[in-house]
Order: structure tokens, then sequence, then C-alpha cells
């Protein structure tokens, strides 16, 4: 539980030293009670406070990162139930199940598929994020030529390395420890082989066990065994059960401040039917997980469960927005035509994307809505006939372009008139309502 | 530490709707957030209605109106063949022949195919307009009138036109879709305008108005589950309709439906895409708070089912 500003002070040396740069030790409490200062700033406080105070502002769900490098995934850190009360932090973790017992061609055909996974949407890259290797043979010496294989195949690609047998686990995470894979697979009967392993080789490490109260029992045995590090699996692989586990643990961990499941979660939701494996890791993004293991990775499928996660882990005080400003798409000339749109990043990058689709270099002029769609941005009266006019006449385009021709987005149409009459000397061009209309629009336009 | 399962109790309880006479069904009804049954009640699954048109559907795209090509030129052959092939538990009839821009169908005609398609099938009919409000006010009133008494949804009434709909939904013993513009606020001073004319409450579905999956879903997302803890936890009367996500229509006009493999090779094949991306916006709506569904793609319907089974 969090302390307040006086249970802080309480453990604080009391001498108002100033040297944490506040005028007194009550002052400097009260502002890490609102986290907004770090204990460190205090050169005198005990060791004993350090620690007690450490706990208690450690974030409910402890932050982990697996893999190195830029591809690197953090997850944890979460600090609400639901989105719409403060932004979902670290957005889950899709992994694809290889298993050792499958042919080499197959293994190597998945991986390619992990490394051209890919996708640009709104401005993000997304891509399946890890790999979860999966003991299936129980051979460990295929599992460590299997391992080996797929690290470097995909060295950059975090890996989840499954087993649950400590033989197995020891040389696979011994030929890739550099990597910072998840060791996965500790249970009742093996936790002390595989926390030691994870200790060795400063691993994170994926403890399952059946119920809850189980569960927490053995992460804090992994703890008292020296790994901090934890990634916990409840068990449960129906969505019923999925969704009545992750709601707990989500639950104790924020609202009880309950540490010994205040870890990420790993749900599996690999379905022979491949759409229901979809709606399985709707479950997972939607509601708590920070992994999802998928049992294959269509490019469909992919498309939708990216979009979705970015969805969900938006920010929903602020849109996501883009630059206000004049970018030139293509090698635009000065007769090339200008359009215009607002600086919502969705209604950016699909109008950008359809624009070059066009072929037609042009200039798109980017008006600032706070991030709002064209219709949304109209009926809230910031996209409007003098905001644009005021916009286009400052933006110094009129010097840039020999014509003086604006192209607007077909919804608002309506406002072609007033532009008109706010900017002398200016025709309005009325485009098409949708922008996959915008390539043959453009096309005929430059064509005339 | 010993673990103790912070279960939640609420105040509150969503209402239950029953649509239809004679294969009846019924929605709502539970006292915990969608699909919680391990701390509360869930008595009724959500329900998915198949969407037919009164007229050819010229502008869906290939994947969906080709599963619909041989039965599509006649809402009741293709109501029928809902009902009686696709096994659907229920059937939304979009008017859309009656919008201004379109046919513009008058009211009479949209009124007997609506008796033509109910004298035509047993399972419950949510009837829509065009989403043109002027229009809509007589059209609906219309339809109100030929369907009476056979316990339809009718919708969707709006700020500009819920007088006369409502009025006609209550006099002819139908439900009633409110439907405002994602939010909250909107939503809730709708249910009361409507409530105040004397219409009953628990007659009422609340459409906060859907988004597709990657065009705003996580803004209906965020509505409806703010609206669900309304009802809940505030025990709030004008908050606890069950919610419709009208999924199909905007699923099934954004690029990622429409786009061909060999366009955008790097989003896969077109038809799993589609059936996918409006699966998954159904999905997610269902664990926001959506109660009852409307959708176009029989095997979109059948993967949400399968996961529906899974969650009960
Ligand atoms: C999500 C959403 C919101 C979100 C905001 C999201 C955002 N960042 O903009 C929220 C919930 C905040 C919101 C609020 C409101 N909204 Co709103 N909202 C929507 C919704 C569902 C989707 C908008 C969207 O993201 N579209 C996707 C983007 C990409 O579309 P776009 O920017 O228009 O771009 C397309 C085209 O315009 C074209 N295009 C764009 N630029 C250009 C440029 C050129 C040159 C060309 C040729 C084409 C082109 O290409 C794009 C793709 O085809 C729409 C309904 C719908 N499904 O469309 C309603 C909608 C836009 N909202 C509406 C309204 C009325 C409002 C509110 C006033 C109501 C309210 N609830 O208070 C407020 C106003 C905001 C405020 N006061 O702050 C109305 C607008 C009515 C109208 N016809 O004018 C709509 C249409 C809903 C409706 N009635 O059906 N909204
Ligand atoms: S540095 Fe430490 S002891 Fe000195 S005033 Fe700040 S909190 Fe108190």
């Amino acid at each position: 539980m969090a302390l307040t500003g006086v249970e802080i002070f309480k453990l604080l040396p009391k001498t108002n030293c100033k040297k944490c740069g506040h005028p007194t030790c009550l002052a400097f409490a009260m502002k890490l009670a609102q986290r907004q200062a770090s204990l460190d700033a205090c050169p005198d406080v005990s060791e004993e406070a350090k620690k007690i105070l450490g706990e208690a502002s450690a974030p409910p769900i402890r932050p982990i990162t697996i893999g190195v490098g830029d591809k690197a995934v953090k997850m944890g850190e979460e600090t609400v139930l639901f989105r719409h009360e403060k932004k979902f932090v670290n957005p889950c973790v899709f992994a694809v199940e290889i298993n050792d017992s499958m042919s080499d061609e197959e293994i190597n055909k998945m991986v390619d598929d992990v490394l051209s996974s890919e996708i640009d949407r709104v401005g993000q890259k997304l891509r399946i994020d890890a790999i979860f290797v999966n003991n299936v043979s129980n051979d460990a010496g295929r599992f460590e030529s299997v391992v080996m294989a797929i690290a470097s195949k995909a060295p950059a690609v975090p890996l989840i390395i499954a087993t649950n047998n400590p033989d197995a686990a020891m040389v696979a995470v011994k030929a890739v420890a550099d990597k910072k894979p998840l060791l996965y697979g500790a249970n009742e009967s093996n936790v002390e082989a595989m926390a030691n392993i994870a200790k060795t080789y400063k691993t994170s490490l994926g403890v399952t066990a059946k119920g809850l109260d189980a569960l927490s029992i053995l992460t804090e045995k992994i703890k008292g065994l020296g790994v901090d590090d934890i990634v916990v699996d409840h068990g449960a692989r129906s969505a019923k059960e999925i969704l009545e586990a992750n709601t707990y643990i989500r639950r104790a961990a924020i609202k009880k401040n309950f540490k010994a499941l205040g870890y990420p979660v790993i749900n599996f939701a690999q379905r022979d039917d491949r759409v229901l494996e979809s709606l399985v890791a709707t479950l997972g993004v939607t509601k708590y997980a920070s992994i999802v293991v998928l049992g294959s990775i269509e490019k469909w499928k992919n498309l939708a469960l990216f979009t979705l996660r970015q969805n969900i882990y938006t920010d929903p005080q602020v849109p996501m927005q883009v630059e206000q400003k004049i970018y030139k798409i293509g090698e635009p000339t000065p007769e090339s035509p200008l359009t215009i749109t607002t600086n919502f990043s969705l209604t950016y990058f699909i109008v950008s994307g359809e624009i070059e689709n066009s072929k037609v270099p042009c200039r798109l002029a980017v008006m600032d809505c706070e991030g709002l769609s064209v219709l949304t941005a109209w009926a809230a009266g910031k996209f409007t006939a003098s905001k644009i006019a005021q916009f286009i006449q400052e933006s110094g385009i009129e010097n840039e372009i020999k014509h003086r021709e604006l192209i607007i987005p077909g919804y608002v149409a309506i406002l072609s008139g007033a532009i008109e009459d706010k900017l002398p000397g200016w025709k309005v061009i009325v485009g098409p309502r949708e922008a996959n209309g915008i390539p043959a629009f453009l096309r005929s336009k430059v064509s005339q | 530490m010993a673990f103790a399962a912070p279960k939640e109790t609420y105040s509150g309880k969503v209402f239950e709707v029953v649509i239809g006479t004679d294969k009846a069904v019924a929605f709502g009804g539970e006292n915990v957030l969608p699909f919680h049954s391990f701390e509360g009640n869930v008595p009724h699954r959500p329900v998915i209605a198949y969407e037919i048109q009164d007229i050819p559907p010229d502008d869906w795209p290939e994947t969906v109106k080709k599963v619909y090509g041989s039965v599509s030129g006649d809402p009741v052959t293709w109501a029928k063949y809902c009902q009686d092939t696709l096994n659907a538990k229920a059937i939304a009839l979009r008017l859309l022949s009656t919008h201004p821009d379109r046919e513009n169908r008058s009211p009479e005609d949209a009124a007997k195919t609506v008796k033509d398609v109910l004298s035509a099938i047993n399972i419950p009919l949510i009837i829509l307009g065009s989403n043109h409000v002027e229009k809509d006010s007589s059209v609906l009133v219309a339809v109100s009138e030929a369907a009476k008494d056979k316990n339809c949804v009718i919708g969707k009434a709006q700020e500009g036109n819920y007088k006369t709909i409502a009025a006609a939904a209550m006099a002819n013993n139908h439900k009633l879709i409110a439907m405002s513009e994602l939010d909250i606020n909107l939503s809730k001073q709708l249910n009361i305008l409507i409530t105040q004319m004397g219409f009953d409450k628990e007659k009422l579905i609340t459409d906060p108005m859907c988004s597709a999956l990657g065009y705003g879903l996580e803004y209906t997302y965020s509505v409806m589950e703010r609206i669900r803890l309304a009802a809940l936890t505030q025990n709030d009367a004008t908050m606890q309709p069950p919610m419709l996500a009208d999924v199909g229509m905007y699923v099934w006009k954004i690029k990622e439906t429409q786009a061909s493999e060999a366009e955008l090779p790097a989003w896969g094949s077109l038809e799993e895409r589609g059936i996918t991306w409006e699966a998954v916006t159904a999905a997610s709506l269902l664990m926001s708070g959506a109660e009852l569904l409307i959708m176009r793609h029989p095997d979109a319907v059948k993967a949400v089912e399968k996961f529906i089974d899974e969650l009960m």
C-alpha cells in the first residue's frame, strides 16, 4: 500500500538539512508521497528506511524486460483496471509458439514469419515481439540446438525458453543467456532448480501453478530464492477461466497491493480455429495479459491484433497526433496540388498513404485540431473556414506555390464557400469523401 | 501471503430485455461486469443478430456480399436464409432504401417490407431506419405500427427524432434503441428524455455508437465500459439498459476489409482479414459491455458465438 507523506516523514532523518533541495524533511516526504521526488535525493536516509520506502513505492506490478537492444520488450507497471482512468502503460507482448519437435524446415519458416511480421501503422512499427520456444520433445539436446538455431537466425528477437525440465532449461538458457530471455516453466516440483538457473544466468522466471493461492506461494518462494523478475501463469486456458484469473490478479495487485501476484501475466491463446484464437487473444489484450502466446501468426491475424493493442493502449486523454505543418509527398513542384486535413494521426496516415498511392506529387497541409478527425474537428469548431484561412495565410505556402487552389476533404464540402470568402484569390476544390477515392481524384486532376 | 480472491459485488444490475414472440430471446440481466460469472449472476449470453437490408447490398465488399449473393435480392428470402440456414437467433433489417439520397422509398413501402419479413420468420426482428434523422421519424413510426405487438426492437431514436419514434414504439409494444454519439453524458441524457415521455426504462437499449477496430474502437470501448460501471457501481437506472454494438456497418466500410492482398501483401488474405476484423471488433465490445450485436459475416458470427461459449 502506498505510504502517506506523514508515514514517510517518520522514516526520514528529520534534520531539515535541505540537502535534498527541499526546505524540510516533511516537505520532501510530501513530494515523495506524490511520486514527484526520488528518495536518492536525501543522502542521509538509513538503509532500513530505504528498504521500507523502496518496497512501498515500487509499482504495484513489477516492470520486467525481456530481450536486449532495440527490440527488448518491457511489461508490467500497470496502475489501473480500466483504460479510461489512465493510459495502460506497457503494451502486451505477442509471442508465437515454436515447438522443438517440429521439423527444422517448419521452424525456419516460422522464424522467417516472425522476422517479416513488422507492419507500420499510424506511425508505429508493430511486430510479433517474441518467440516462445517450447520443449515439447523433452530432449535437452534437441531443445538446445533449436534455441541456438532460432537465436542465430533472429538474434534481436526476445526469447521465451519454455520447459519444465531443469536439465533442458540449463543448457538452453546458458546458450542464450546474453539475450536476457524469459525462462518459463517453474512449478511446484522443480522450483528450486529453475530458480537457481534463473539466478545464475540473470534471466526472469515464468512460473505456473493451478490456482492463485498456490501461485502466490510459489512466487514468494522464488523471491526467497533470490529471483525478483517473475512472470506468472495462472494455468487457466479457457476464455472464462482466463478472464477470472487475469481479473483477480490485476485487482489484487492494483487495489490491494498484493505483492505476491504483482507481476506480468502470461496467457495462452492457441486454438486450432485461427479466428477463435484471435478472439481469445483479444480477451488477453483487453483484460490484463502482458504476454499473449499465439499458435500461428498469419498476416491478417497480426494486423487485427496489432491494431487492437494499439487502440487499447492509446492515451484516453490525448489522441495520437502529428505536427502541424505542410508535408511534401513525392517531390512537389510549385504547380503541384495542395490538400488539407487535420492532425489526428489516423487521419494523417490514411490520407498521406493514399496520396502516395496516387503517385501524384502533392502538398498536404496538416492543421492542428488537437488530434481530432476531420468530422469531429469540424463538429467541435476546430476545423472551420476562418481557422483554415488563417492557417493557410500564416503558413507561408503562398510563396511556395504558383496556383491558388486548395483541395478539402469531401465530408466538409459545406465549408468551401466560406473558405473562399476568407481567402481572397483562392479557389476551393472539394475532394472525395473517403480517402480511398484520392488516387483516382488526384490523377484525373493533374491530367486535366 | 495467503491469497484472498478480491471479488466485487455491485449495487446495480443491467435490465433484462426480452425480444420477439415465438422464438423470443433475452439478454442483459447481469449484476457484474461482462462475463464475470465468478462473482455474480450472468443469466443470459449476448445475442447476435444478422444484418439484412431492404435493397441489395451493393456497397458491401465482396467478401461479405458474395455470402448472400443468391438471397440478398429480396429481404424475405434473405431473412429466411439467415433463420433457416445460418440458424440466426435474431435479424436486424436495415431500411436503407428509405434514405432520401438512396431510393427514397416511402414509409408505407417500408411498412410492407417489414410485414412481409415478419410473416416469414419466427425469430425476433430488429428494425432499423436509414439513419436519416427526419426520414427515420416517419419511417419508424409506420413500421412500428406495421409490426404491432410483435415485440420488435425499433431503432434508432436520436436526439433529433426520439419523440415520435419513442411514442410509436411505446404505442405498439416494442423495445427501442436510443443512440447518441460516443459520450456517456449524451447517452444518459437521451435515456432520461425518453423515459420522461413515459417510456419504460426497462424497454430501452443503449447504443453509445459503434466504431470499427482501428477507427475509433477505443472510444466506443471506453464509453461502454464507463456506462456499465455507472450502472453497476452507482446503481444508476438511466445507465442500466443493455447495450448495442452495431458492428457490421462500421467494419465493412473500412480499407482493411476491402483492400486486396495483391495491393497490400503485408496485410495477408483479404477474406480472413475481413472476417477477423469484424469478429475482433465484436469480441472487444463484448468485453466492454455489449449484450446485443449486429453483424454481417456468418463466419465472424460463428467465431464470436464460439468465443461466447468459452466465456459462459
Ligand atoms: C471517434 C470519434 C470521436 C472521438 C474523437 C476522435 C478523434 N481523435 O477525432 C470523440 C469521442 C472525442 C468524438 C467527439 C465528438 N464527436 Co465524434 N466521432 C468519432 C467517429 C466515431 C470516428 C471519427 C474517426 O476517427 N474517423 C476516422 C478518420 C480517419 O476520419 P477522417 O478524419 O474524417 O478522415 C477520413 C475522410 O474525411 C477523408 N479525408 C481526411 N482528410 C482528407 C483530406 C482530403 C483532401 C480528402 C480528399 C479526404 C480526406 O479520409 C479519411 C478516411 O477516409 C465519428 C463517426 C464515424 N464513424 O466516422 C464521429 C463523428 C465524427 N463525431 C461527431 C460528433 C458530432 C462529435 C461531437 C461534437 C459530439 C459529442 N459527442 O460531443 C464531439 C466533438 C469533439 C469535441 N467537442 O471535442 C459526428 C460529426 C457529425 C457531422 N456530420 O458533422 C460524427 C460523424 C458522428 C455521427 N454523427 O455520426 N468523436
Ligand atoms: S536531505 Fe534528507 S535529511 Fe536533509 S532535509 Fe532532505 S530529507 Fe531531510
